[in-house]
Formats: C-alpha cells, sequence, structure tokens
C-alpha cells in the first residue's frame, strides 16, 4: 500500500524527516510513535502534500505509484486520507455539503454516478450515529466551533463516508475522554479489512489498548530507530522514549 | 424590423468570459447625443407625460447645471471624467408606439434576448411564479402576471405608464424619499429618467408573488437612468427582485438609476438586487458605471425595510442603499455581498437614520476582493436624538483572494440619543492555506476549494434572498471569480 523510501523533509530550510524508510502493506495497522517533536506529524502532512513541507530526497510510492507528483487533491482522490490533528474551521459551508461534494468528487474521479440527496443523507446518517455524533452538529458549518473532540469525531465521519485505501491519523486520539476514545477506535477498527491500511500517528500508547497494530514504529529526530509488534508500545508505556535516543554525538548537524 | 438569427456574441477583441455579453439587433428609437432642455422634453414627449412631469424633470435639470460635473468625490473610486455630452439620454426598442399592448406585439428578438438571459417573459414561464417587468434600454417590455396581481390590487407596471394611469401616487410620492437635488447622479436621473419600475401595494395585501424586473442596457453610448418606485401601504408586504446585465462594450456605460422605497404602518418591504451588469475585461477596458441612489423610508409604525445586494458586476460601482427609520419600532436592514475581481472597484454600503422611538437597523456587509479589486464598504449609522432606544448591529467582514487586492471600511457612527445601542464588528481575512489544503485532502480541487469557501463566507447574506436568486448568486460569484482562483 505505502511504501517510504529515505525520505527527507525540510521545512523552512530546517530538516525535519531525516531518511524515514516504512512500508505498510494491505491490510495492516501501523501505529508510529514517538515523543513531541520527532517528526510524526510533519510525515503525516508530507504524504497528504501540505505545500510548505519541501521533500529534498527519497520516494514514496502509493499502490505502486509515485506520490510525492501529485499535489494534495490528486492524493485524496487516489484513496488517500489525513485526520487531521488541528481541522481548520469554514465558516458558512455547512458540514453535510463539504461531506457530499468530496464524495462527489471522489466518485466521479472513479467513474461513478453521483449520489443524488436521499442516497447521500442515508449515509450520511448511518455514519453520524456510528461515530455518536450529535446530529444538530453536523448542520453546522464545518469544524466551526466543534470542541476538540467534536472535531476528531468529523475526521473519522469523513473517514467512515470516505472509505480510504490508506488513512493517515494524525494524532487523533489526543485531548479526547475515554468514551470519545472507545468510539473512535471502533471506527478504525470497524473499517480494518484486507484491502485497506491505517497509519495511526501517536503520543500515547492509551489507544493502543483498543486498536491492536500490526507493527510499531518509533521516530525519534526524524527517523524510525526502532520497529517492533504490539510489545513495542507497551515497552515505551513503561519506559518512555530517552533508551531509544541516539546519543547526542551521533546526531548529524542540520 | 432587422433580420433573424440577429442575436450575436460580440466581437473576438473582447474576452468572451462574461456570460451575458450579447448584443440584440434591433431598431431603436433614439435621441441624438448629449443633454440639454430639449432632449429632457423630448424623453418626457415620448412618454406621453403630463406636465407636472415635465415640469419636475427640467426642474431636475437646470438644478443639475448649476452642479460640479465631476460628480461626487468623496468616494473611493478612481475614473476619468464622464463627458455628459457624449451619451444618449434615451434609447427604446419600440420604433412606433410607446409601448406595446400586448406580448405578441413585441419583437420576437427581444423576448429570445430576454430568454438568453433566463427571465422568463415568455407565457409558458410564468408558472415560476415570478412577475417580471423588464428593462430594455430604456422602456419597459412587459409586465407579466398583470392579471392575477390586479385581483389583488397590486399595481406593478411601467413607472411611465404610472406617470400616466396613477398621477396622484407618483406626485405624492416620487422624488419624496430621494429629492432632485439629493445628488449629483440623482438629479441627473430626475431629469432624463426613461423608465423603471412602480409599484403600490394596498392596505392589508400580501402581495401573492415575487415581483421582478429585469435591466438591460443594449445600445452603445446610452446611458440608463431607470427610476423605481415601491409604495407599500399600510400592513402589506412586497419582495421585490431586481437582475441587472449589459453586453460587453468597450466604452464605458453610465448607469444612474434611482430607487425610492416607502412603507407606511406596519408594511414590509424586501428588495433584493443581483447587479450583473458588464464589469470590463480583465485590463479594466469598458464596463458600466453604476452609480446609483436607493433609500427607503420606514415611514409608518412598525414598518420594515430590508436591502439585500450581490454586486459582482460593473466596473465602479457606486451605491448605498440606505433607510430611513422615521415610524416608532421601525426597522432596516442591509444585508450586501460585493465583488470585485480584476481591475473592479466598489464602494458600497448603507445609511440607515434613526428618527422614530425603538427604532432597530442591522448592517451585514461582505466584501470580497480578488484580482486587483479594491473594495470600500462606507456607512453611517445616525441616532437623532428623537430616536429612543434605537439599536444598530453592524458586521463588515472582508475577505482577500489573492495579494493585489485591496479592501476598505469607512464606518461612521452618529449618536445624539444616549439611548442607543450601537454594536459594531468588523473582520478581514484571507482565504488561508490550511483550509484550502484541507478541502483539497478531500478530493476538491483547489479552484472548487476556493468557491466553497468564499461562498461560506458570503452563506448569511444569501440566505436573505429567495431561494432561486440565491442559487443564481452563487453562479455569479463563480463566474466572477474566474481566473482570479485556482
Amino acid at each position: 500500500m505505502l511504501e517510504i523510501r529515505d525520505l527527507h523533509v525540510s521545512v523552512a530550510g530546517t530538516e525535519i524527516l531525516r531518511g524515514i524508510d516504512l512500508t505498510v502493506p494491505t491490510g495492516e495497522v501501523h501505529a508510529i510513535m514517538g515523543p513531541n517533536g520527532s517528526g510524526k506529524s510533519t510525515l503525516a502532512s508530507t504524504l497528504a502534500g501540505k505545500q510548505e513541507y519541501e521533500v529534498t530526497q527519497g520516494e514514496v510510492l502509493f499502490q505502486g505509484e509515485d506520490l510525492l507528483g501529485l499535489l494534495p487533491d490528486k492524493r485524496a482522490l487516489a484513496g488517500l486520507f489525513l485526520a487531521f490533528q488541528y481541522p481548520p474551521e469554514l465558516p458558512g459551508v455547512r458540514n453535510r455539503h463539504f461531506i457530499k461534494a468530496a464524495l462527489d468528487a471522489l466518485l466521479e474521479h472513479r467513474g461513478e454516478e453521483a449520489l443524488n440527496a436521499r442516497q447521500f443523507d442515508k449515509i450520511y446518517r448511518a455514519a453520524t450515529k456510528d461515530i455518536g455524533m450529535d446530529t444538530e452538529l453536523t448542520k453546522r458549518s464545518v469544524n466551526e466551533g466543534f470542541s476538540g473532540g467534536e472535531k476528531k469525531r468529523n475526521e473519522m465521519l469523513q473517514m467512515a463516508i470516505l472509505d480510504p485505501a490508506l488513512a493517515i491519523l494524525d494524532e487523533t486520539d489526543s485531548g479526547l475522554d475515554i468514551d470519545a476514545l472507545r468510539l473512535i477506535s471502533e471506527g478504525i477498527n470497524r473499517r480494518r479489512s484486507p484491502k485497506n491500511a491505517t497509519l495511526l500517528v501517536t503520543h500515547y500508547q492509551r489507544i493502543l489498548g483498543y486498536i491492536v497494530p500490526d507493527k510499531v514504529h518509533v521516530l525519534i529526530d526524524g527517523r524510525i530507530v526502532r520497529s517492533g509488534g504490539r510489545e513495542l508500545a507497551e515497552e515505551l508505556e513503561e519506559r518512555g522514549y530517552d533508551w531509544l535516543r541516539e546519543p547526542a554525538s551521533e546526531i548529524p548537524t542540520a | 424590423m432587422a433580420t433573424p438569427n440577429v442575436i450575436s456574441r460580440t466581437t473576438s477583441d473582447l474576452d468572451s468570459d462574461y456570460k451575458y455579453g450579447f448584443v440584440t439587433d434591433i431598431d431603436a428609437d433614439q435621441a441624438p447625443k448629449g443633454l440639454n432642455e430639449d432632449i429632457v422634453r423630448l424623453i418626457s414627449a415620448k412618454k406621453d407625460e403630463p406636465e407636472f412631469m415635465l415640469e419636475w424633470r427640467l426642474k431636475a435639470f437646470r438644478h443639475w447645471q448649476t452642479l460640479d460635473h465631476e460628480g461626487p468625490q468623496w468616494a473611493k473610486v478612481d475614473f476619468p471624467a464622464i463627458d455628459y455630452q457624449d451619451i444618449r439620454y434615451y434609447s427604446s426598442p419600440f420604433t412606433d408606439k410607446p409601448k406595446p399592448e400586448s406580448l405578441d406585439e413585441v419583437d420576437p428578438e427581444l423576448i429570445e434576448a430576454f430568454g438568453k438571459l433566463g427571465i422568463p417573459i415568455e407565457e409558458q414561464k410564468r408558472m415560476t411564479g415570478v412577475a417580471v417587468d423588464a428593462i430594455f434600454d430604456s422602456s419597459s417590455v412587459a409586465t407579466t402576471y398583470k392579471k392575477s396581481l390586479e385581483e389583488a390590487g397590486v399595481i406593478f407596471c411601467s413607472v411611465s405608464e404610472a406617470v400616466r394611469t396613477h398621477p396622484d401616487l407618483i406626485k405624492k410620492y416620487l422624488g419624496s424619499i430621494v429629492p432632485y437635488s439629493d445628488n449629483f447622479y440623482a438629479t441627473l436621473n430626475s431629469a432624463v429618467f426613461s423608465d423603471g419600475s412602480f409599484v403600490y401595494v394596498p392596505p392589508g395585501v400580501r402581495c401573492p408573488m415575487e415581483l421582478m424586473t429585469y435591466f438591460r442596457i443594449n445600445s452603445e453610448d446610452t446611458g440608463q437612468f431607470e427610476r423605481t418606485l415601491i409604495i407599500a401601504d399600510k400592513g402589506s408586504y412586497v419582495s421585490y427582485l431586481e437582475g441587472c446585465t449589459a453586453p460587453m462594450r468597450k466604452t464605458h456605460q453610465l448607469h444612474a438609476a434611482v430607487v425610492e422605497l416607502v412603507a407606511l404602518d406596519d408594511a414590509e418591504i424586501k428588495y433584493s438586487t443581483l447587479q450583473n451588469w458588464y464589469p470590463g475585461d480583465k485590463d479594466g477596458n469598458g464596463g458600466v458605471y453604476n452609480f446609483v441612489t436607493k433609500r427607503g423610508k420606514a415611514l409608518g409604525k412598525n414598518s420594515k425595510i430590508s436591502w439585500t445586494q450581490v454586486e459582482t458586476g460593473s466596473a465602479i460601482t457606486w451605491k448605498y442603499p440606505s433607510v430611513i427609520l422615521q415610524g416608532d419600532n421601525s426597522t432596516g436592514e442591509f444585508y450586501s455581498v460585493a465583488l470585485v475581481n480584476n481591475h473592479q472597484q466598489a464602494d458600497t454600503g448603507t445609511k440607515m437614520t434613526h428618527i422614530g422611538k425603538n427604532t432597530k437597523s442591522t448592517i451585514v456587509a461582505k466584501g470580497i476582493s480578488a484580482g486587483q479589486g479594491e473594495s470600500t464598504y462606507r456607512g453611517l449609522v445616525q441616532i437623532m436624538p428623537t430616536a429612543e432606544g434605537a439599536t444598530n448591529f453592524t458586521q463588515c467582514d472582508s475577505l482577500l483572494v489573492g495579494d493585489k487586492c485591496g479592501a476598505h471600511t469607512v464606518p461612521y457612527i452618529d449618536v445624539r440619543n444616549p439611548t442607543a445601542r450601537m454594536e459594531h464588528e468588523a473582520s478581514t481575512s484571507k482565504v488561508s492555506d490550511d483550509q484550502l489544503f484541507y478541502a483539497m485532502q478531500r478530493g476538491i480541487s483547489e479552484e472548487e476549494a476556493h468557491y466553497m469557501i468564499i461562498n461560506g463566507f458570503c452563506r448569511g447574506i444569501f440566505q436573505e434572498l429567495p431561494f432561486e436568486f440565491a442559487m443564481e448568486a452563487q453562479q455569479l460569484l463563480r463566474v466572477s471569480l474566474e481566473g482570479a482562483v485556482g
């Protein structure tokens, strides 16, 4: 599904990712863990095509095709979804309308017929119910006046409706209470299938109590320093990240 | 009559982005260029007007001659001086009689031209429930739905017809809200106004349908000076829509209209405008100068006047639909979207004059600037000493698209009664990269993402428009932004 080879990324001239190698096979859920500032969000945003993240070296294949040459909308249409850590507000753009526009674009891209309002409404209602989202909320503008938890749910709602081949979840678990975390985890587990893949970017091991990843990768200072199974996450929970840090002398200066 | 199939797109030296840029080739009855007393008399005679109307026109014309012909200079718009002797002040598509008796007598090309504009002028299109008065250059072409309106007692006709058929109402109200001496352009309009719509809604009547006027400038070098008067008698309600287009011309065309609204006790007038005059090409050549005076008087107690405008066209817009809140507990509203792209300039806003007790006004103005456009909101909220308990809420938001455009806000507040409550909010924002990235990450193209965000910015205003007009407004916004986004 996703193959990252020697990916280097700079933001405003500072190198953040310093040679990432990562393969996420179809049908798997991988977790990327790491302390604050390790480059987790940079990786997520780079994969989605955010402009200010400059790829200086390396390549990324998505379903066997070059990903980095595509604009963000084309990446999305190819099946890549990013659940934002901080979803922006779109004042005046109704949530329902926004998600329908996204789905319409996707269906058009696939050469399929657009859904009429009633068909869409059915899907939309079912998905909001699954995710435990207040239907009143979904009539509002995209993310406007949403609490942190509501914004996260809204990301999960979009993920459920757009059903992407690869979902990248950037700190989706942060700032959620236990009930919300459980609902969102259920949503992620529900989409698990041999046909898609999920990349969970997270700071805490907490969500991995609900979602069992196939692989855990530890990202520190822009590099994956260790990969392992579910037990690696538990070890991190006990020992923190410091034991995985490279000795200072080995960190090349940027 | 001219040869068939003559509705043609304009020549290739103008870009064809403007969808309404066709010229209709029909024989027109035109006055020579220039303005003098004879022209004023000619216009009045062509319209078969009673003496009082001619006298009023002449008074206005004589006053206009005393004015500085540079016009008002305080607006933030920039254009070369207009040569008022190089403009034609009368052009009518009817060569013989001043007005056709029925649709059958109207030149089919005219009807086709209006069809192209999407105006439901033909019989089969009357089902849409909108009564239309279509003004082509200077004359009113047809007023649909006349009969069912008559049954309700509503008078909806061209203003020239009203001058002949309802002189008492005209004498009483024409110029009562915007006097002929009001401002330079209003004075000019008073002297030479050609046509426009007249509406009278009798006491207690809720007008059974939306009334609509479509204005189109067709002849070259012709100014359009329509004059509209709407009177809502006690306890009545009327919703009135106006749309405007003009063909693409290399030269500038002058449009100086006056609109007067009067609402008596417990009456309500809702006035909606989609202004889509030709904006000029992307280098700023051609386009309509839209210098318009619109004012309503909420004369009676509990009366309400609401202006909603979507201004996307014209090279220059100079327009301040205002409300004089004279009746106690009266309400004035102004909802506006003004979009400028390329080299367009808009200086628009409103004036709310609170005179009566417990009067209430609401102003929501949204300015969108793209390309090298310059958009200014200019407003005055005035609370007179008599206006005990008056309230005003003002919100001015500007949205910038690109980095060569400008947005300006010039709000004046003049409070002379200590019980007044005033609220003013203003914001300036850009379509942010984060918003665009978010929408694009959902598979929405950059261009669509822009439209979506800009539409969202305007939503509060579009909600004030009747449904079909709101759809058209969204479409207009999209067409007007072409080339500026994506």
